[in-house]
């Protein structure tokens, strides 16, 4: 092993589109999700031979069915690649598949690894969430937690309780900016190059192709999302609309070493920086990436001004506005989120963090101005996660877009 | 379809789910249509009545759709479409019916052919038949690795492609490789492409892999409608090589059936006037052939045999329940010769469980031993064994003298000479070793299983197993239970089998039981008339109509006259007045002259040799007397096997000619052929099937 760390490139990055939950992918198994992602990622980057991929790493949250197995081996085999490539299965709730890239990183930086695929896959149709918990009694009975803890939106709830400013008119507000940011990032074709079309079929309806996500809803308005239900708590301000909803989809990306990736004249499109993951009271899970993203950010001897772009994972719109509050952020910074992001997109659990990753890439490639971003998520039973990336194409803070 | 046409009530209809979806590239919206019948992939999706029209539907609905870019036919997982509902054409009655089944699906295909825009099959899975035929009618066709069976079975079942196939494909093609898919395949055993074979013939313009077909197919086809992808093929030779390509077919096919095909002959002359003839003529010269061959007897017979093939062959009649049969969990073979081994190899690869064999002495078991791991060696080399499968298989073939050796072994076959009392001293010694429960069975070909048991300590464990020469290739097994047999035992025969994937018959223990008594009682017709002094090449030929396989003599030359004297002497002792044992014959061996028939061209000449040690009579029968005594002899023969119970019904006899013997499907194995000549009423005063199984009336 080598004795000093390697930099990580992100070579690509590609996703399925999302689909609503059990809906365009209701009769479309994770695990051939997962089989597309990578079939696509190598289709894409041919100079990568598949026998140069050390290891595959992919994440699910329910580890059971198809996506259980141990998927990374799993997807391997039935993606065709060689037999010498081994895999494995990663779980972080929501974080899985950006846990699957601080891992499958960390081997490339010590050396371990030259190449590596990250994957992440959550099919929450097919598995809906919670479907095979079974939380130790003592979680409970002995007040380990506040029952609150297990159930997401009431982590959300409790969030807005805490920060009573951020109200259920500035939630509304922050998600349909960002039904409306999604929007215009697809007209601007700016989501569509890095999709993995999907040929569905149910028996009832027959064969049809994904090409685009299915939950946006362009054209949503304050107004329109004011009357919808708090399902979490009577008189509460969590709704369908300003939190992401319930997904199926499946994301990957091809990790190596820089020196690697330029023996091989790979694409770099993200430079890891740095990386943490932090804890907080699990009935406030949502306030995670704060902590996360101050270690990160201590790791990395930079600070949140540096960061040219914030990719934050809508799970709630209170959670990312707790966060910009934290940063003293505005809510319609375009820094933040600017190609749209969960709440319109979607959160197919453990997929989401190589999403952000996949956007991050696209913003860097347009920005060359800019040299650092940010990917952070909030994570079950109270945990964050932050990546701190460096934008391979940075030519100076006065370069202009091409 | 007029309201005249008869529905098969029990059609399984196959659906033709309409869906848009928007094509990569914003190329503009796809309409697909995917064949699906509701069902898993037990049950292939087919086209009878209810389907055509779900079919026309669909299509008319596309046609009728403004806005769309191209329309895409698939399947559902693993079938594209396995062509035409088969119970369906067998129930037609009459020949306006037929005629209107071909051109109503001419009729509904063409309104895929017709759609103004591009149109693409997407060939994810197996293609038969009308299946194929359909995707012949887009601009465009994509296969997948995985499509499991590409072919244009019909010639082999009787009739022809005439849902446009033997129009459209050598136009596509060419004749060349047209006549190689609709001819010379389905008379090579029903021979299937691989999807890259197919590919290779130009019957599919683009090969995709498996995992991604669909969606590569999907990126295909909008590059097609936005014109960024070409599609070339190679212009097609309607004049010299199509005219040649028919030539050579009809050679080959004489060669191989001496006109006794005659849907192969019929398929090669539509091609041969398809050549300049409009597609729509072309359709009708497939509407009028189509109707003629399915209002012939010579297709019912082929349904006939199919059906036995398919199902009956599943499920053995007379087998006892499976639940009686016990495990085998190691296998021991007696004899290390030619025979013996091929059995043990087939055990290795099948089963999967150790195999031992033995014989005389250690030289001879050596001897087996070498050729068996020859014969492993040589399938991993040909990819027909993975590594894995062939390391098992060595490890689990092992030799030994020693009887110690078999006992715990399950299943026991001997493979020695045939002689009863060399059979019965192994099959007493082996009780010495063996459990209580083993298994002993017998590959004689014509000694009494009963007999062979009656000495042991345990006579209902013996029972006949008898496979034909070459094991490996032929399919049938003949499961002979003698007088004490018990059911356990006949339980876990078929069980074993079923995991050798042999069609299994169930018969009585009778002399030579039932494929070779039959093929015994025709080849003597054959030698008696040539010791009466009939030409060699007159007798040889006098049964070209059967087309089988192989004439007379090639087949005695091929088998060895030893083991073909012997087993006629058995049946000449144990029925002298019906079987035939040739004098001439037992001169010949005795003479070890070889070989005895030499073919100049296509006509046998018995050698200077031969002719040296051979008497004659001076009676010289005809052709066709001795034609019309093999067809008398052989319904005697079957009538008599069906009075002693030797089959419980006369489908198994006919099972095992098409399996044992490889006579075709156009004799509906035997006994339609005879009831269709009127043979079976001549002699026996009945026929063997009632009018309509195997037959139009």
């Amino acid at each position: 092993m080598g004795k000093e760390v390697r930099n990580v490139v992100l070579v690509d990055a590609v996703r399925t589109p999302f689909g609503k939950a059990g809906s365009m992918y209701s009769e479309t198994r994770a695990d051939d999700l997962l089989v597309r992602v990578v079939r696509e990622l190598l289709e894409r980057n041919p100079k990568l031979p598949p026998s140069r991929i050390d290891d595959i790493a992919i994440a699910a949250t329910t580890q059971t069915g198809d996506q259980g197995m141990t998927l990374g081996r799993t997807i391997g085999i039935l993606a065709g690649l060689p037999h010498s490539v081994p895999g494995y299965a990663i779980d972080r709730m929501c974080a899985g598949a950006m846990t699957a890239v601080t891992t499958t990183a960390s081997g490339i930086a010590v050396g371990a690894y030259d190449v590596a695929i990250a994957a992440g896959v959550e099919h929450m149709g097919r598995h809906p969430m919670g479907e095979t918990f079974d939380p130790n009694p003592r979680f409970l009975a002995e007040k380990i937690v506040n029952p609150d803890a297990l159930v997401m939106g009431q982590t959300a709830e409790n969030l807005h309780d805490r920060f009573p400013h951020i109200t259920k008119e500035r939630a509304d507000a922050y998600a349909a900016a960002s039904q409306d940011k999604t929007a215009k990032a697809y007209a601007n074709g700016r989501i569509q190059p890095d999709l993995v079309p999907v040929a569905v079929r149910t028996a009832a309806e027959g064969v049809a192709l994904a090409t685009a996500d299915e939950p946006p809803r362009p054209g949503t308005t304050v107004e329109g999302l004011a009357g919808l239900r708090t399902p979490f708590r009577s008189h509460g301000r969590v709704t369908a609309g300003n939190a992401a909803g319930l997904n199926d989809g499946a994301t990957g990306a091809i990790l190596a070493a820089e020196e690697i990736a330029d023996e091989l004249g790979l694409n770099k499109k993200l430079r890891l920086v740095s990386f943490a993951f932090a804890g907080v009271e699990p009935e406030i899970m949502g306030y995670g990436p704060v902590p996360s993203t101050e270690k990160a950010l201590a790791k990395a001897g930079l600070s949140i001004e540096d960061m040219g772009y914030i990719e934050i994972n809508e799970a709630f719109a209170v959670q990312v506005l707790s966060f910009l509050d934290y940063y003293k952020i505005d809510d319609d910074d375009p820094r933040v989120n600017p190609m749209g992001g969960a709440i319109a997109v979607g959160h197919p659990l453990a997929s989401s963090g190589i999403r952000l990753m996949q956007y991050l890439a696209r913003e860097f490639a347009d920005a060359p101005n800019v040299r650092y971003g940010l990917t952070t998520m909030c994570i079950g039973l109270g945990m964050g996660g932050s990546v701190i990336w460096e934008n391979p194409n940075y030519q100076g803070a006065q370069s202009k877009a091409a | 379809m007029t309201e005249t046409a008869t529905k098969a009530p029990s059609e399984l209809v196959t659906n033709s789910l309409v869906r848009y979806t928007e094509l990569p590239f914003d190329a503009g919206l796809a309409a697909v249509i995917t064949l699906d019948n509701g069902r898993d992939h037990t049950k292939p999706t087919t086209l009878g009545q209810g389907g055509l029209e779900a079919l026309a539907q669909a299509l008319d609905e596309v046609a009728a759709k403004p806005g769309v870019a191209a329309t895409i036919v698939t399947g559902k997982p693993y079938f594209f479409l396995v062509g035409a509902d088969l119970k369906n054409i067998g129930m037609v009655r009459d020949k306006a019916m037929a005629h209107e089944i071909a051109s109503y699906g001419h009729e509904v295909f063409s309104k895929l052919a017709d759609l103004r825009m591009p149109t693409f099959a997407a060939i994810n899975g197996a293609a038969m038949g009308g299946g194929l035929e359909l995707a012949l009618y887009a601009d465009y066709r994509s296969i997948s690795t995985a499509a499991a069976a590409i072919a244009l079975p019909e010639v082999f079942l009787g009739i022809i492609p005439g849902w446009g196939g033997t129009y459209l494909l050598p136009h596509l093609i060419g004749a060349p490789n047209a006549i190689k898919v609709i001819v010379d395949n389905p008379l090579s055993n029903n021979k299937m492409l691989k999807p890259q074979e197919a590919f290779d013939l130009g019957i599919a313009d683009v090969i995709y892999p498996a995992p991604d077909f669909l969606e590569k197919t999907f990126v295909w086809a909008a590059k097609i409608v936005l014109g960024q992808t070409k599609v070339e093929r190679k212009p097609v030779d309607t004049g010299a090589q199509w005219a040649d390509a028919v030539a050579d077919a009809r050679k080959r096919v004489a060669a191989r059936v001496r006109g006794a095909a005659r849907s192969a002959y019929v398929a090669i002359d539509l091609i041969e006037g398809n050549a300049k003839r409009t597609r729509a003529e072309g359709f009708a010269a497939e509407d009028d052939a189509l109707a003629d061959l399915v209002m012939s007897d010579y297709f019912r017979a082929g349904l006939y045999s199919f059906d036995l093939v398919q199902r009956r062959a599943k499920k053995p009649a007379g087998a006892p329940d499976t639940s009686l049969a016990r495990p085998v969990t190691k296998v021991g073979v007696i004899g290390a010769g030619l025979m013996a081994s091929q059995l043990a190899l087939l055990f290795l690869r099948r089963l999967e469980v150790p195999v031992v064999i033995t014989d005389i002495d250690q030289a001879r078991i050596d001897k087996g031993l070498a050729y068996i791991r020859g014969e492993l060696a040589k399938a991993l080399e040909r990819g027909r064994m993975s590594q894995t499968a062939h390391d098992r298989a060595l490890q689990n073939i092992s030799g030994s003298l020693d009887y110690q050796a078999f006992k715990d072994a399950d299943f026991i076959i001997e493979a020695v000479f045939e002689e009863l009392s060399l059979k019965i001293e192994i099959f007493k010694k082996l009780e010495g070793y063996i459990s209580d429960t083993a298994v002993l069975a017998t590959n004689t070909s014509s000694l009494s299983v009963t007999k062979m048991a009656a000495p042991l300590t345990h006579p209902e464990r013996v029972l006949g197993f008898h496979f034909f020469n070459p094991v490996a290739v032929m399919p049938l097994l003949e499961i002979a239970k003698g007088e004490l047999t018990d059911d356990a035992t006949v339980a876990t025969a078929f069980e074993v089998a079923k995991k050798l994937k042999k069609t299994s018959i169930l018969v009585k223990d009778a002399p030579a039981f039932v494929v070779n008594r039959l093929l015994m009682r025709f080849m003597g017709e054959i030698f008696r008339a040539v010791d009466e002094g009939a030409d060699v090449d007159v007798a040889d030929r006098s049964v070209d109509d059967f087309g089988l396989p192989m004439r007379v003599f090639q087949l005695l030359e091929l088998v060895g006259p030893g083991v073909g004297y012997h087993v006629s002497k058995t049946m000449q002792d144990a029925f002298p007045d019906r079987f035939y044992a040739s004098a001439n014959m037992k001169a010949l061996i005795d003479a070890s002259v070889s070989p005895i028939t030499v073919y100049e061209g296509d006509k046998a000449v018995l050698t200077p040799a031969a002719l040296a040690v051979m008497k004659f009579g001076d009676k010289k029968p005809t052709g066709e007397e001795i034609r019309a005594r093999v067809l008398a002899a052989l319904a005697d023969e079957t009538n008599r096997m069906l009075e002693e119970g030797v089959v419980s019904e006369v489908q198994d006899i006919d099972l095992g000619m098409i399996t044992g013997a490889g006579w075709p499907f156009w004799l509906g194995g035997l006994s339609p052929y005879l009831d269709r000549e009127g043979v079976s009423e001549k002699v026996n005063g009945k026929r063997f099937l009632p009018k309509g199984v195997a037959s139009v009336t």
